[in-house]
């Protein structure tokens, strides 16, 4: 499992992700550039120039047609996958820290921050998939955070929910349609930032990681806590596989302290946690900064980890990954076959 | 209307309140200026006419520890028998003398018929005063018995496990080793000790360190058993057979008084010495002040406290915990008899230019008689005429076994084996030709036969590290070569060697290099406690961090080389710990454990178990880890001949331990197989479950089962053909065009 490294951007990755079908990978930056990539390969299919500032955050429409961003000068910015032509910008008093499309590509969120006397907020755009299309310039509506700030959030199953993570550890569940808050959980220690948090492919579960080195699946309906992945460093990232029952987790000592110590100290692994039974199963090395985001290729045949490093890995799994099973699992798909 | 305050303050009264508790803790005590005096008691009744002459006596006798005069000492007279009362009020200079009176002259007999009694008049006045001394005897209360736990309880374990204790966060905890799984819990407790923790050298107390002094805990339960009151305590060290405690503060004690446990007698020691049944304090003594330490003092901030590395123990106990030693460094050693706590002999030994001394770990059999005295050694420098020496010596004789002169000498450090059956002096020296080379020659003393014969080992380099086998008669060395000028690394590489005896017909023969290996790291030894294997390690060390287990008893073939030899060296295994700060054998010999702690540095903290040939078991990183400790355990109370008996039969017992481990081992694994089962059905029950609803809400919606199944639709069939255009360049010319 040679992975392939990506060397496009100057600065830290700070996002990943495929695209539906899997063959594309946008990652973003601190260094104002999106970049569009081939999956297979990582030869790089182009740029989307236009941001005046740091990148945050990036996703694709379902049908790989708009590809949406947000960065630290405060505007959202809606791109044409195929030609980089910026279609849309949205403008905001303060960074934009996290979009999400909807499964269905109809609705589009993005997570504001709180700075400058501004509350966090949570807006929430229709989208026209039709590219020449107009755009509404006007949000749906907006879901501001008089507690703790979001810092991530994503769309549930059938736009049913639009769930949120906060500084302070805790879950949040909105009613998709009206933004109306249902309930939250202190699904984290307090205090203990949510870095990140992403949908199963099916969008009924969720994982999130925390500063408070654990990662932790919960269900949409209830924000029940299904599973708990313990591990020795503050994480920032975690991802659930498709195909295989497993989970990937990302961190590493907090980039500030990284000079102080060894590379070896540093805990730089992407490691991979069996998703049902909460053990880890392994490591991969090789980014030699904390790793900031990882993504799952939809259809789980590899993942590619992005680091504060600056570059991006793109790993394919090999035959082993796939045959890999526990005892128990391998005696239940041999009744199920059975049946 | 007028506040509420107002009117209680009206109604104050200072006479309503009682203040006498407090008056009694804050009155200023008027008897200050009777300090210096003290009441004699039980002086024979004399005349007038006879009466100087017992002053006389007296005073010569109350001179010794102070000073004061015969106008100073009033004794009256009974007006009816014209005779003296038979006690004397004695006027001191200073409240000092006078409590050296009371504490050195008291219960001294004055002749046969009168013991005379010294008390402070303060005393007497506090203590005797009219109404505070009951007149009728009333027994004392005899408490009810109460069963103590038996405190060697965990060696009654069914399956023999060994105990450690270890010491993270500000959890203590002690629980037992499981070999590869993790280990069961017997007691786990936050905030139990402040600084460190340390079993004592049977097993059978733990140790925890507080700032008002030490706890011992035990049995069971794992409840207090003894604590002993020492501010500020810095280190601790038991005698042998758990007797006595002596406990060290780098601080001066300064008493408050009416403390229980700390007299005045204590104001500015150190060391407390303690009987550890009763928990009574034995002695204090206060810290040589030494000659090297002075001139730093001048030197530096006086501000500062002079920061100086201590060597401890500094009292030594004697292996049967008669004697406890400390050296007066150039001038002498001083033994303490326990439990009194007097000198040997009422005086010191005195040893001119004496730099250090160790006991016998073992009574010594001298000529294969065993010879109950015990025995120390000690070595001296060169001095003027003399040249530098190593001696023998026996205690409580005194008489000196054995004696040998060296010279060029630097350094010496000694090296007792554990049964106190070789004593290695390991000598740094000037070589001969070049002054600044140094070299090393190790002294071995054969304790153990007749008349103590020495033998030399010359080493051409510095000898960093000696380890004698226990309860064997082989050893290894570490030496490190002169560091190479302008090198980047700045220690310089070491070399590994080791020696054993000559195979002879009898007794044992002259120790030979079996081995060394060249260009290593290694800087630290550890002997399993039963001898036989080795761990050469490189502890806190930034060029490495690995172990080597060796084998002195190979069971293969050995070489043609070394087929003269006592031992058949085999390097069982090599492992990695990165950054092992500590290296610690289990009393049994069949485990090792490595371990990092966030003492030395905060890098991957924990500890890995590893077998004793090398295979790791169990690998734990522990955030905050800071200590392992394995539970010591007393020698094995099995005569020669049931251990012979014991080991005749092993292959009987080792069958039936092979199957336990069996059983075991299935189910635990058992245990994991079930709880996965029971966590794989409980997930596909609720995916199930969800994925049900989800396709039922979705139909509502009127939306396909799978919003993904569409667009993959057709992709998984047929093999998807991905174009890829790659340029290369095949060759390169390059043309001159005229």
């Amino acid at each position: 499992m040679r992975p392939i490294l990506l060397q496009g951007h100057e600065r830290s990755i700070t996002q990943i992700k495929y695209n539906r079908d899997g063959d594309l990978l946008f990652s973003t930056a601190k260094d104002h550039v999106v970049c569009a990539w081939y999956s297979v390969n990582g030869e790089r299919l182009g740029t989307y120039q236009g941001h005046q500032g740091a990148l945050w955050t990036v996703d694709v429409n379902p049908t790989t047609t708009l590809l949406a961003t947000g960065a630290a000068d405060n505007t959202i910015r809606l791109w044409e996958v195929k030609t980089g032509r910026c279609l849309k910008t949205w403008d905001f008093p303060t960074a934009v820290k996290r979009v999400e499309f909807s499964d269905d590509g109809t609705l589009l969120l993005g997570v504001t921050e709180m700075r400058m006397g501004y509350l966090g907020t949570v807006v929430v755009f229709p989208i026209n998939p039709d590219i020449e299309a107009t755009q509404a310039a006007e949000p749906l509506f907006t879901i501001t955070m008089s507690g703790s700030k979001a810092t991530v959030a994503a769309w549930s199953y059938l736009n049913k929910y639009i769930i949120t993570g906060h500084e302070d550890g805790s879950v949040g569940q909105y009613d998709g349609k009206s933004g109306e808050l249902i309930q939250d959980v202190q699904a984290h220690e307090p205090d203990f930032l949510i870095t990140d948090l992403q949908m199963a492919p099916d969008r009924t579960y969720f994982i999130t990681a925390s500063k408070d080195k654990t990662a932790k699946i919960l269900s949409v309906d209830n924000l029940k806590v299904l599973k708990t992945y313990v591990t020795d460093t503050p994480l920032n990232t975690a991802t659930i596989t498709a195909k295989k029952d497993f989970v990937i987790l990302g961190g590493g000592q907090e980039a500030r302290d990284v000079t102080t110590t060894s590379s070896r100290q540093g805990k730089f692994e992407a490691r991979f946690y069996h998703k049902i039974f909460e053990s880890e199963i392994g490591r991969v090395k090789g980014h030699f900064g904390p790793l900031n985001t990882v993504a799952c290729h939809p259809k789980g045949v590899g993942y590619a980890s992005g680091g504060e490093d600056g570059y991006v890995r793109v790993h394919h799994f090999d035959k082993p990954y796939f045959d890999f099973m526990f005892e128990v699992e391998k005696m239940a798909s041999a009744q199920r076959q059975l049946q | 209307m007028a506040p509420q305050y107002l009117d209680t303050e009206d109604k104050f009264d200072d006479e309503d309140i009682d203040f006498s508790d407090l008056k009694e803790q804050y009155d200023v005590r008027l008897e200050e200026g009777l300090d210096a005096f003290v009441v004699v008691d039980g002086l024979p009744s004399v005349t007038e006419a006879i009466k100087p002459k017992l002053v006389k006596v007296l005073l010569k006798k109350l001179s010794e520890v102070g000073r004061t005069n015969a106008d100073a000492i009033f004794m009256p007279l009974n007006d009816e028998t014209k005779k003296t009362e038979g006690y004397a009020f004695v006027e001191y200079e200073t409240p000092e003398q006078a409590l050296a009176a009371c504490k050195k002259l008291n219960g001294f007999a004055l002749d046969r018929a009168h013991t005379i009694y010294i008390n402070k008049l303060t005393d007497i006045e506090r203590f005797g005063r009219e109404g505070r001394i009951d007149e009728t005897y009333h027994a004392p209360e005899v408490e009810p018995f109460v069963e103590q736990e038996h405190l060697r309880s965990w060696l009654s374990d069914p399956n023999c496990r060994d105990q450690f204790c270890l010491y993270r966060g500000d959890m203590v905890g002690v629980f037992w080793n499981k070999k590869k799984d993790q280990p069961e819990s017997a007691v786990d407790r936050s905030h139990w000790t402040e600084s460190f923790v340390q079993w004592s050298p049977l097993g059978t107390f733990l140790t925890s360190i507080h700032q008002l002094g030490v706890q011992l805990w035990g049995g069971p339960s794992w409840k207090r058993i003894m604590r002993f009151y020492h501010p500020y305590v810095n280190l601790i060290d038991f005698s042998p057979d758990e007797k006595y405690l002596v406990t060290w503060s780098n601080k001066p004690i300064s008493v408050v008084e009416g403390n229980p446990t700390l007299g005045p007698e204590e104001e500015g020691k150190q060391f407390l010495i303690w009987d550890i049944k009763t928990g009574t304090l034995l002695r204090s003594f206060a810290a040589i002040e030494t000659s090297d330490a002075q001139p730093e003092e001048q030197k530096g901030d006086k501000a500062a406290p002079v920061k100086r590395k201590i060597h401890w123990p500094i009292f030594k106990w004697s292996a049967d915990s008669k004697y406890v030693a400390r050296v007066r460094p150039g001038q002498s050693i001083d033994v303490y008899e326990t439990p009194e706590m007097g000198l040997l002999d009422k005086k010191a030994i005195r040893i001119d230019g004496v730099v250090d001394f160790d006991w016998a770990p073992a009574i010594p059999t001298v000529g294969g008689k065993k010879t109950p005295e015990q025995m120390l050694c000690y070595w001296t420098p060169e001095m003027g005429n003399q040249t530098a020496r190593v001696s023998l010596m026996n205690i409580p004789s005194k008489t000196i076994a054995r004696q040998r002169n060296l010279v060029n000498v630097i350094d010496a450090r000694l090296h007792w084996q554990n049964e106190g059956k070789y004593l290695c002096v390991k000598v740094d020296r000037h070589a001969k030709t070049n002054k600044k080379a140094t070299s090393t020659n190790l002294e071995f003393f054969r304790v153990a036969e007749k008349d103590i014969p020495v033998e030399v080992v010359e080493i051409k380099e510095m000898v960093v590290n000696f380890a004698w086998e226990p309860k064997g008669d082989r050893f290894v060395l570490i030496t490190a070569g002169e560091p190479v000028a302008g090198a980047a690394v700045q220690t310089p590489k070491t070399s590994v060697s080791f020696y054993c005896p000559e195979k002879i017909k009898t007794g044992v023969g002259k120790f030979r290099l079996i081995r060394t290996y060249e260009k290593r790291n290694s800087n630290a030894i550890y002997w399993s406690p039963k001898g036989r294997f080795v761990v050469v390690a490189t502890v806190h060390s930034q060029q490495g961090a690995d172990l080597e287990f060796y084998d002195f008893d190979f069971e293969g073939e050995r070489k043609q080389s070394e087929k003269d030899l006592t031992a058949n060296l085999q390097l069982m295994g090599t492992a990695d710990h990165y950054g092992v700060t500590d290296v610690d054998w289990d009393p049994t010999g069949r485990y090792v454990v490595s371990s990092v702690s966030m003492w030395k540095h905060m890098m991957e903290n924990g500890y890995h178990i590893w077998d004793f040939k090398g295979t790791s078991l169990l690998e734990e990183h522990v955030d905050r880890f800071k200590q392992f400790l394995w539970r010591p355990r007393p020698p094995t109370m099995l005569s020669k001949e049931e251990q012979k008996e014991i080991r005749k039969r092993l292959r009987e017992y080792s069958k039936v331990f092979d199957e336990e481990d069996l059983y075991e081992a299935e189910s635990a694994n058992k245990e994991v197989i079930d709880k996965r089962k029971r966590q794989l059905d409980e997930w596909l029950a609720w995916r199930e479950k969800v994925e049900k609803q989800l396709r039922e809400e979705r139909a509502k919606e009127g939306l396909p089962e799978d919003s993904r199944e569409e667009t993959w639709a057709g992709e998984e069939e047929g093999d998807t053909v991905i174009e890829e255009i790659r340029e290369e360049v095949i060759s390169e010319h390059e043309e001159e065009v005229v």
